[in-house]
């Protein structure tokens, strides 16, 4: 008998603090509600808890009771929103809990670390004799190199890559670094700047290495990865905004007292301050993460429609005015431009949705611009390989139509899974799959430019 | 008895301060208080007395702090400031004015006499 009550009381009093669990959980996601002032909610309930039990009532009944007193929590929520109002603004630098406040301490001061050591490493090449003004080809090739391996470094580091893991990283930065170097680039040779260009993004997609954490076959990592590089870009641009009104203000205060600041912001603040914030916007994507919305699908959002709308009446004024497209170097890069721009949108859209969803008119709007941007390619193509039979092959045009054909033939194979995901005859995982099975692609093209078509073209 | 809500928010700032000069106390503790002072009639909905004591510790009337409970739960404790004894001074004048005129209408009106017989 005295073992069923004990049972019993025991079943009961879990049971009560299942329930206190469960109220807690629904005041997690009020923003207003910090888990301090749960805290304190929590402790009101229980006292109010233990006094119902002492007046004779049972654990079922008292818990009711006492969640009843206390309120709804939809209109305590409201009095603790009009007390702080500033909590329902998502603060990034400041997390007010003091919850977690050290690990973001501890990266910010890293990646303050890395940031400053991109910048030493971009000024460092002067002690050698090496000035910015005699050297632009150097700098311009090597610009990645002065800051990806501390953003690969800093990631590293927070994901605590293992040691053979450091190693791979290690890799294509000494490959990069060696090649770039030393291959006898022709002066003002297109296949240099061709090379200058495309490094920085096969450099970025080993800095994905160590963001995956040597996962990268893991398409959940690379899609990760696709996430931090949007936001990173927008977190990039606000940094330049800022840096842009700091020099220009460096510039006007320091001209107001007879001082020229050009040498001061160009030699210094400009390059140490551009390549620093690489380093400074990934760590702020990493902070906050968790904290706010995702800004790249948003726009991403607002610019499909619009980008439809644009190619749409592009592919109507064509058809109209008859015209063709003047097919020089220039067309095949801007065309070139456009297709990154949908397949960046199609990316971000993807990203950021909820693979489960049924498909609706969002969908469609997709497949309607990824048939728009291969239509208008198609012609801009047509124009251009009549220009190519006509004058032969170079650097430029090879690596501008490669870019062509394979964003083309990621397009192409979207808007057939597109097709198929409003006909409903493929899940939505597929089109997400597809777009991170391709990422390597990317990379390895970016590599091929930078490698193998210096000595492919003699180094022109 | 139904005590209006605009009544009730008045009056809590006051109860508050009141109870705290009796000394350092905390959230369901004064809620008790608050019912015993009023013979259970001034009811409040037990969360929203947290968001009042907040607000009165930003106003720097009361200081709060984290402390242990009998059972050894964290309990956030709240205690009178030099601040806040002066705002409950100014609220008792404040109070007798209000309550003074009340006395001198509505219960002459409406309670004719109470000890004249």
């Amino acid at each position: 008998m005295s073992q069923e009550t004990n049972h019993s009381t025991s079943g009961n009093h879990t049971s009560l603090e299942e329930g206190i669990a469960e109220w807690r959980s629904y005041l997690r996601p009020r923003r207003a509600i910090h888990s301090v002032d749960a805290d304190e909610l929590e402790d009101h309930l229980r006292g109010q808890v233990s006094a119902l039990l002492e007046a004779g009532l049972s654990e079922d009944e008292a818990f009711l009771i006492a969640v009843k007193r206390i309120g709804e929590l939809d209109e305590i929520s409201r009095e603790f929103a009009r007390e702080y109002s500033e909590r329902l603004w998502k603060r990034l630098v400041v997390t007010p809990d003091g919850e977690d406040n050290k690990g973001n301490g501890r990266d910010i001061l890293v990646a303050v670390a890395l940031a400053c050591a991109a910048a030493a490493a971009i000024k460092a090449p002067e002690l050698l004799g090496l000035s910015m003004d005699w050297n632009e080809e150097f700098y311009a090739r090597n610009l990645s190199l002065f800051v990806l391996p501390f953003l690969a470094a800093f990631f590293a580091w927070k994901r605590a890559l293992t040691p053979v893991g450091r190693l791979w990283l290690t890799a294509p930065f000494l490959v990069a670094a060696v090649a770039i170097n030393l291959m006898p680039f022709a002066l003002g040779g297109h296949t240099e700047a061709l090379a200058a260009l495309h490094l920085p993004m096969a450099l970025w997609f080993a800095v994905g290495y160590a963001y995956a954490a040597g996962r990268w076959r893991d398409h959940d990592q690379r899609m990760n990865y696709v996430r931090f590089s949007g936001e990173w870009f927008i977190y990039y641009s606000l940094i330049a905004l800022g840096g842009g009104v700091l020099m220009g203000l460096t510039m006007f205060v320091f001209d107001a007292i007879g001082v020229d600041a050009g040498n001061l912001v160009g030699y210094w603040i400009l390059p140490c301050g551009a390549l620093g914030a690489v380093v400074i916007a990934a760590s702020l994507v990493e902070v906050k993460q968790s904290v706010i919305e995702n800004m790249a699908p948003v726009l991403t959002l607002i610019f499909t429609p619009l980008f439809t709308l644009v190619l749409l009446a592009f592919l109507g004024a064509a058809a109209l005015t008859g015209s063709g497209v003047a097919g020089d170097r220039n067309v095949l890069i801007g065309f070139d431009l456009l297709l990154v721009v949908v397949v960046g949108l199609i990316l971000y859209a993807i990203s950021a949705r909820d693979p489960q969803r049924q498909p609706g008119l969002f969908d469609a709007l997709q497949l309607v611009l990824v048939v728009c941007a291969l239509l208008v390619d198609a012609i801009a193509l047509w124009a251009i390989a009549a220009r190519i039979s006509e004058f032969g092959f170079s650097p430029n045009k090879v690596a501008a139509l490669g870019e062509n054909l394979i964003l083309l033939l990621n397009l192409g194979w979207s808007a057939v899974l597109y097709g198929r995901f409003l006909t409903r005859r493929v899940a939505f995982a597929k089109l997400e799959r597809w777009q991170t099975a391709y990422l390597p692609v990317y990379a390895l093209w970016a590599g091929v430019v930078v490698l193998v078509f210096p000595p492919l073209f003699g180094f022109r | 008895m139904n005590i209006g809500k605009d009544l009730v928010a008045a009056s809590a700032t006051p109860l508050i301060l009141a109870i705290l000069k009796e000394g350092e106390s905390y959230g369901y503790a004064i809620i008790k208080r608050v019912a015993e002072l009023s013979g259970g009639e001034l009811h409040w909905t037990d969360g929203m007395l947290y968001p009042v004591l907040h607000r009165l510790e930003r106003n720097g009337f009361v200081s709060a702090g984290w402390g242990r409970s009998e059972s050894g739960r964290r309990r956030k404790y709240y205690r009178l400031t030099d601040r806040g004894e002066e705002e409950l001074a100014s609220q008792r004048r404040q109070w007798q004015v209000v309550d003074s005129a009340l006395r001198q209408m509505l219960f002459r009106s409406f309670q004719p006499v109470p000890q004249g017989g």
